[in-house]
């Protein structure tokens, strides 16, 4: 085991002994040695000079991270409700007999592990999987008997089908963010013609939003960064797109990384900060060649580093972390947390992170998408961006449409499109149900098709997931909380023990033994999350719940069985072993199920 | 609490599953509080009565988890018989120290206990019908029947049971506040 002891040491030197660092640190050794054996745990807290309980407790938050060893191949089914109506389970099961292993586990020979993960952000292209945290898309069974050979083979994943791991960017629709051809640099140089004010002053009339879902207004938080005390300020963009049914920023990092990356520099012009951060979910991992490719690129171009564009005291360059799979990193003091190498708890707020964000720095936290629309702002100016969309909602919003549609994909439209519009452009023959926003967002049924995509109205960070008759509403909520049971950071009570009863109680009405109390009882719990958890994944745990319970009450009350209550487990059945023990079969020795209260 | 004279007095039905008793002597720990109790409550089955079936009642408190099939049977006859159930303690309300079980195989268990263990010549699992049959697992009593109130604590404090009572019988919605509410 000294091998795992020399690439700890190894990976944390390249890390310039940095703790800040711990998370990236983490990722390498278990690149270099397939999990986290404790050698390299030990190993790592004693060059850090972090408590051993410090680097523990970081490599046990997050899902991608191994305490135990894993199969020589990790095949990761994306479970999001997109990814099962398109098959998932059935190709899983399917995957796992060739390979004969059982979900979660490794195989005899070490060769295979199977499991599912969360949304992997390929909904429209699914059912996706990651094969050693690398993307491969539009799985079919032809596909899963070629992979199950290939892993049998032992062969390389260098050597398999290149196609297998194609992510398309399916763009469907495209509005002035997507249409237009973008110059490296000249959204820069218009900004800083402009002066750092001035360049202020353009944001401030643009009304722009942040597009990550809270749609704050971003000249709002880049002021209050520009004005917070302090020298070394910080933009972060935060990339890590975890939303179920959300991928419109990993277009935006696969075709406009050049915007994306502008937008972070045209923040640093803004607020004065030096250090750009990019914070890439897990998922996405294949995309990091790519993106540091783009930044060298800028970097030879005088786009990045000392004295951007020969204007002397800009200096500004960007690093990407990579995240290891955990949805609460989303949130964006979570997402601090985790860039300064701990678990992705998010803080309290106030401090907001303008003032006191990455390492207690000023700190600018802005969605992908929000940061390539400011390179559309210092080309056009403020006033022109603001004239597409509604009052509150100004500009075009991207939508990551899946689900029962003929043409998923992304699709741009200004602010204040109806969803039956979006509907009919998708392809969508007999749509019933809409989740725009996500897991955590707001379920939409038939009646409220007219209402419009805007902050106003139905506000989304652009999933947009449309089932038809076919689907079970339901399913669909039970879907989303396990989502939020299993990401759940389990800082706080309400929320980590909250889950987990919601998923409980939805379980129980799938397997058929659901009761009028607990319809009652999910709604004292739904208002407890929402009220008494620490952030808003806890609070929005049971949006798709209150929703569906709402507008789609017959869905559950048709898997109810009794008016009162009902055991979720079954009382004779539970009496079988010590019948056996015993050898009794007399009436005592059984328990009615019909012997109500 | 008000001497009634002449209104009905509350019935209270109270038992104990798979516990300990901890709780009804909590419940005797009011001491002289009893006395003003007993002024406007009327016990119904209890071990304090030693009636051996529930009637109807106002208030049934129930210590103790799910054990056996005897235990269904009490818990469901006092959720028929009960308007208002209350899980009293740590047992009744998560399945408490008897549920320390449910990390083993019953089958291990029995075999162990009554067939394997040192000293036994001739062992073997008792199966007399008199005895009710144990359930695979110790569950807390809201997931067999439907409950009302938790009053938690092991045991609950006479204080806290006082109070909850008093709230309960006076129409107020109990409420259990620091430092009468514990888990300890």
């Amino acid at each position: 085991m000294q091998d795992a002891e020399r690439i700890a040491a190894r990976a944390v030197e390249r890390h310039r002994r940095e703790p800040s660092q711990l998370l990236q640190i983490l990722i390498e050794t278990q690149d270099g040695i397939g999990h986290l054996p404790v050698e390299s745990l030990t190993r790592i807290a004693e060059l850090l000079d972090l408590p051993r309980s410090r680097v523990e407790g970081v490599a046990g938050f997050y899902s991608f991270l191994y305490a135990e060893p894993v199969g020589r191949y990790r095949i990761l089914f994306s479970d999001n409700i997109i990814d099962r109506m398109l098959g998932s389970r059935e190709l899983m099961e399917r995957l796992c007999r060739r390979l004969d292993v059982a979900p979660g586990q490794v195989s005899a020979g070490g060769e295979a592990s199977v499991d599912t993960t969360s949304c992997t952000g390929m909904g429209d292209q699914g059912p996706a999987i990651l094969v050693n945290g690398l993307a491969v898309t539009r799985l079919d069974e032809a596909r899963v008997e070629r992979i199950a050979s290939l892993v049998a083979a032992g062969t390389p994943l260098a050597e398999w089908p290149a196609e297998y791991f194609h992510v398309d960017d399916n763009i469907r629709r495209r509005g002035v963010l997507l249409g237009e051809d973008f110059v490296p640099g000249a959204a820069l140089q218009a900004a800083m013609v402009r002066g750092r004010h001035g360049w202020l002053e353009e944001v401030r009339m643009s009304g722009l939003r942040g597009r990550g879902g809270a749609g704050f207004s971003t000249a709002v938080k880049w002021m209050a960064c520009s004005e917070a005390a302090g020298a070394d300020k910080v933009v972060v963009c935060n990339a890590d797109e975890g939303e179920p049914g959300t991928f419109k920023d990993r277009v935006l990092l696969a075709s406009q990384a050049e915007r994306v990356f502008e937008g972070m520099t045209l923040a640093a012009w803004a607020t004065g900060a030096r250090q750009g951060l990019l914070y890439l979910r897990g998922e996405y991992r294949y995309l990091l060649k790519h993106l540091r490719a783009v930044l060298a690129v800028r970097r030879a171009a005088g786009l990045l580093g000392a004295r951007i564009l020969g204007e002397g005291g800009f200096d500004f360059d960007i690093d990407i972390h990579l995240g290891a799979g955990a949805y609460v990193c989303g949130e964006e003091t979570a997402l601090l947390e985790s860039l300064e190498g701990k678990r992705g708890t998010p803080r309290i707020r106030p401090p907001f992170p303008v003032t006191h964000g990455y390492l207690g720095r000023p700190t600018v936290v802005n969605n992908v998408e929000t940061l390539a629309k400011t390179t559309l702002i210092a080309l056009q100016g403020g006033a022109a961006f603001a004239a597409t969309g509604t009052a509150q909602s100004t500009g075009t919003k991207l939508l990551s449409i899946s689900g029962d549609c003929a043409y998923p994909g992304v699709y741009e439209y200004p602010f204040g499109v109806t969803i039956a519009h979006v509907l009919e452009d998708c392809g969508a023959h007999d749509p019933q149900v809409v989740q725009v926003g996500g897991a955590s967002g707001v379920t939409i049924a038939g009646h409220e098709f007219h209402r419009r995509i805007a902050f106003e109205d139905v506000p989304t960070a652009g999933a947009f997931m449309v089932f038809d008759g076919r689907r079970d509403p339901f399913e669909m909520a039970r879907n989303f909380v396990h989502f939020f049971a299993h990401e759940s950071c389990g800082f706080c009570t309400p929320c980590r023990v909250g889950t987990a009863l919601l998923k409980g109680y939805m379980d129980k009405l799938a397997s058929g033994k659901g009761a009028k109390m607990d319809l009652a009882d999910i709604e004292w719990l739904d208002r407890l999350l929402k009220n008494a958890s620490h952030c808003g994944l806890g609070s929005s745990a049971p949006n798709p719940v209150i929703d569906t319970l709402v507008k789609f009450r017959p869905a559950y009350e048709r898997r109810l069985v009794s008016l009162d209550f009902k055991p979720a487990f079954d009382l004779d059945a539970a009496l079988e072993t010590a019948r056996r023990m015993t050898g009794r079969d007399d009436p005592a020795a059984h328990l009615d199920w019909r012997e109500e209260v | 609490m008000s001497d009634s004279i002449g209104m009905p007095r509350v019935r209270v039905a109270t038992t104990s599953l798979a516990g300990c008793f901890g709780c009804h002597m909590s419940l005797l720990d009011m001491d002289e509080r009893l006395l003003e109790l007993a002024k406007v409550v009327e016990f119904d089955r209890s071990p304090l009565t030693d009636i051996k079936h529930c009637g109807p009642c106002d208030i049934g408190l129930i210590e103790g988890g799910v054990c056996n099939a005897e235990n269904v049977h009490v818990l469901r006859e006092f959720r028929r018989n009960c308007k208002t159930l209350v899980a009293v303690g740590a047992c009744a309300i998560n399945g408490g120290l008897p549920a320390q079980r449910n990390h083993l195989d019953l089958g291990d268990c029995l075999q162990q206990v009554y067939v394997k263990r040192d000293g036994i010549e001739e062992g073997g699992v008792p199966d007399d019908p008199e005895l009710p049959l144990l359930l695979d697992r110790v569950h807390p009593i809201h997931e067999v029947v439907r409950v009302d109130y938790f009053i938690p604590g092991c045991p609950p404090s006479g204080d806290a049971i006082w109070k909850f009572l008093t709230d309960l019988i006076g129409g107020r919605t109990p409420r259990l506040a620091h430092p009468l509410l514990r888990f300890d």
